[in-house]
């Protein structure tokens, strides 16, 4: 049996909107993803669907509800800890990149380890090592606007791979790229998944993209549940 | 992260935006630059007027006639022979205090005139003066000898005259003039003597002119006795200079001399006489600068708090911009202290720049200022680093709350802002 990564039990989450009333996103959410997956969360705007991804990606916490995330309780976390807990065990990938502007790839890729306090010298070594790996290290010294959408998003992938996350959370990924560029990307998760055993979470509303992953999580309404949508 | 990761983040942040970031700095310089260039200029003239007075003689103590009816009813009026401070009670002040006193210089101005010789002229002024002026005034004597008591004794005709005068009437040749006569033509009468000795003038604040060099008049001394022989029956001194021992408080002393002299005005109904030390002349030139370098420090943190309120303003603005980057760099793993420290070493950088251009120019300014009133000036170590570490509050105090905001927004918010 393949460990846990993410175990979440009963979570809710509800915005509070005037009296007196409360409007409730999610209503009750059962998640376990074990090491080693690749699951896709797909569900229509409006969903929830970004609700959970910003509770599994620790920015938000929940209402209610247990979540475990690679063995570690995040529900009592104080902000400081829910940013180290960004810092080491999720990989956020953005439909947008959100690669920080007028800084080279190379030290955009650094930034999670600078962060997590790593030596210069580490962080240079690592940062090559990965925009190796994402085919970028041609262009490690270009700034972001320098780069094409799919290349900036190799570079983003390349960051959120920095301190070895326990799992890469990607909104979206491909969203702004065109589809033979979002095709090189799903690739490249891809080949993270299968050759480095990555467990990586994709949210996406693009039914297509999600049959290529694992195992499937319909969002619908607030509830959560697993299988492809019946449209 | 260390404190040279910050540095390079914040500056990151400064060079992306250099244009504004200057403007910004425009302020904090504009703010700098003109504090330490007038504290500068300031300095420089206060030392500058410091030395000239005590060249002057820091223990010189000015008595004069004063009038008692501003104290009174009535207008002023001129003084008469009789209100005059006589030589019998400079000899009892003397007497008194001999002890206190070093010197006690006295001077009777005869006429203004021009000295002639053919075509060749000097503008004078012809004073008589006792034995002690040339000890007490702290004058050069370049050649010859000063007035001594024998002149005045017998009333001699000799005079001791500036080494302009020699080079404008012997072409500069001192040897010629000494023992030479010259001839003063005055409104009313040609006075003629001998020249026995030749002092140096020196330009000093006391006596600036603004005539042209060539006509620049200076002083022939001539014997006490004689001058006042040659104006008439005059038997006094509307003001004497005393020079106090050094060793002694010569401010204290002066109140002491002036108390004694009083004694003889006790009848008096119009004069009495008044002192004024070196000394307290100028302690009251520091006191007058001190006021107002406290009124240009006054000046200065209202144009610095403009400064710093246009700083926050720009770092608002520039949170608000990066509401984006902020949310990213809050996903990957930066906490609250993280963002914080960021802007805030942004902002200081920003105003450490603008406090450094600041003093350059600064200096600059009250190096260039002061050389044009003909004083060598430079800022002060201390008001450098005073300038140094006030910028640096300026930026940590108006950074800190675009920082705070920063480092507060919600990650989820800050990346859905467009």
């Amino acid at each position: 049996m393949p460990k846990t990564i993410i175990e979440m039990h009963g979570i809710r989450k509800s915005f509070y909107i005037g009296e007196p009333h409360e409007l409730e996103i999610l209503h009750g959410i059962d998640l376990t993803v074990h090491e080693g997956e690749f699951v896709s969360i797909v569900g229509a705007s409006g969903s929830g669907k970004s609700t959970l991804m910003n509770i599994i990606g620790v920015l938000d916490r929940a209402t209610e509800g247990t979540y475990t995330l690679d063995g570690e309780p995040v529900e009592d976390a104080g902000d400081d800890e829910l940013s180290a807990i960004r810092n080491r065990k999720i990989g956020f990938v953005f439909q947008t990149f959100n690669l920080i502007p007028r800084t080279s790839a190379q030290l955009n890729v650094e930034l999670p380890m600078m962060y997590a306090g790593a030596s210069k010298r580490v962080r240079a070594a690592r940062a090559k090592e990965l925009l190796e790996m994402v085919e970028m290290s041609e262009r490690a010294l270009h700034m972001p606007n320098e780069l094409s959408g799919g290349q900036k998003q190799r570079v983003s992938i390349a960051r959120a791979m920095a301190n070895d996350p326990a799992i890469l959370l990607a909104d979206e990924p491909t969203g702004a790229l065109d589809s033979k560029t979002g095709r090189l990307v799903m690739d490249l998760f891809h080949k993270l998944n299968k050759e480095q055993g990555k467990t990586i979470v994709l949210i996406t509303h693009n039914n297509e993209l999600a049959a290529e992953t694992d195992r499937i999580f319909t969002m619908r309404d607030g509830v959560l549940s697993e299988g492809e949508a019946v449209r | 992260m260390n404190f040279k990761e910050n540095i390079r983040l914040a500056w990151e942040g400064i060079r992306a935006g250099k244009m504004r970031a200057f403007l910004t700095m425009l302020g904090i310089i504009i703010g700098i630059a003109s504090v330490l260039g007038i504290l500068t200029l300031g300095d420089g003239l206060t030392g500058s007027i410091n030395e000239q007075m005590s060249t002057l003689g820091a223990t010189n103590i000015y008595v004069m006639l004063q009038s008692k009816s501003t104290e009174r009813e009535g207008g002023m009026r001129a003084y008469e022979e009789s209100d005059l401070i006589t030589d019998e009670m400079i000899a009892d002040l003397r007497s008194r205090y001999d002890s206190s006193i070093d010197y006690v210089s006295l001077s009777v101005s005869l006429a203004s005139g021009t000295a002639k010789d053919g075509d060749l002229y000097a503008n004078v002024s012809v004073s008589g003066i006792n034995e002690e002026y040339f000890a007490a005034n702290d004058m050069d004597l370049l050649r010859g000898r000063e007035i001594n008591t024998e002149d005045i004794d017998s009333n001699r005709m000799n005079a001791v005259v500036s080494d302009k005068l020699v080079e404008k009437m012997f072409s500069g040749d001192e040897q010629a003039a000494l023992g030479s006569e010259i001839v003063v033509y005055t409104s009313f009468e040609i006075y003629t003597f001998r020249i026995v000795g030749i002092y140096k003038y020196e330009q000093t604040i006391m006596n600036f002119s603004m005539s042209a060099e060539a006509d620049v008049q200076t002083d022939v001394y001539i014997p006490l006795s004689t001058a006042k022989q040659l104006a008439g029956a005059d038997d006094g001194y509307a003001s004497i200079t005393i020079v106090a021992n050094p060793e002694i408080d010569s401010a204290n002393f002066a109140t002491v001399a002036t108390n004694y002299l009083n004694k003889y005005y006790a009848d008096n109904q119009n004069f009495r006489v008044s002192s004024m030390s070196m000394e307290s002349m100028l302690s009251t030139v520091d006191t007058m600068m001190e006021t107002v370098n406290i009124a240009i420090a006054v000046i200065a943190g209202i144009s610095l708090l403009v400064g710093g309120i246009g700083v926050m303003n720009i770092m608002l603005v520039s949170v608000t911009e990066r509401t984006r980057e902020i949310g990213t760099r809050k996903a990957i793993g930066a906490t609250n202290g993280h963002i914080r420290i960021q802007f805030v070493t942004e902002s200081v950088i920003i105003c450490l720049i603008g406090g450094v251009i600041g003093i350059i120019l600064g200096t600059a300014l009250g190096y260039f200022g002061a050389r044009l009133l003909g004083v060598t000036a430079f800022p002060s170590l201390w008001h450098i680093a005073l300038a140094v570490g006030f910028s640096m509050a300026i930026g940590i105090f108006f950074g800190y709350y675009p920082a705070n905001k920063a480092a507060k927004l919600d990650p989820i918010e800050a990346l859905r802002y467009e």
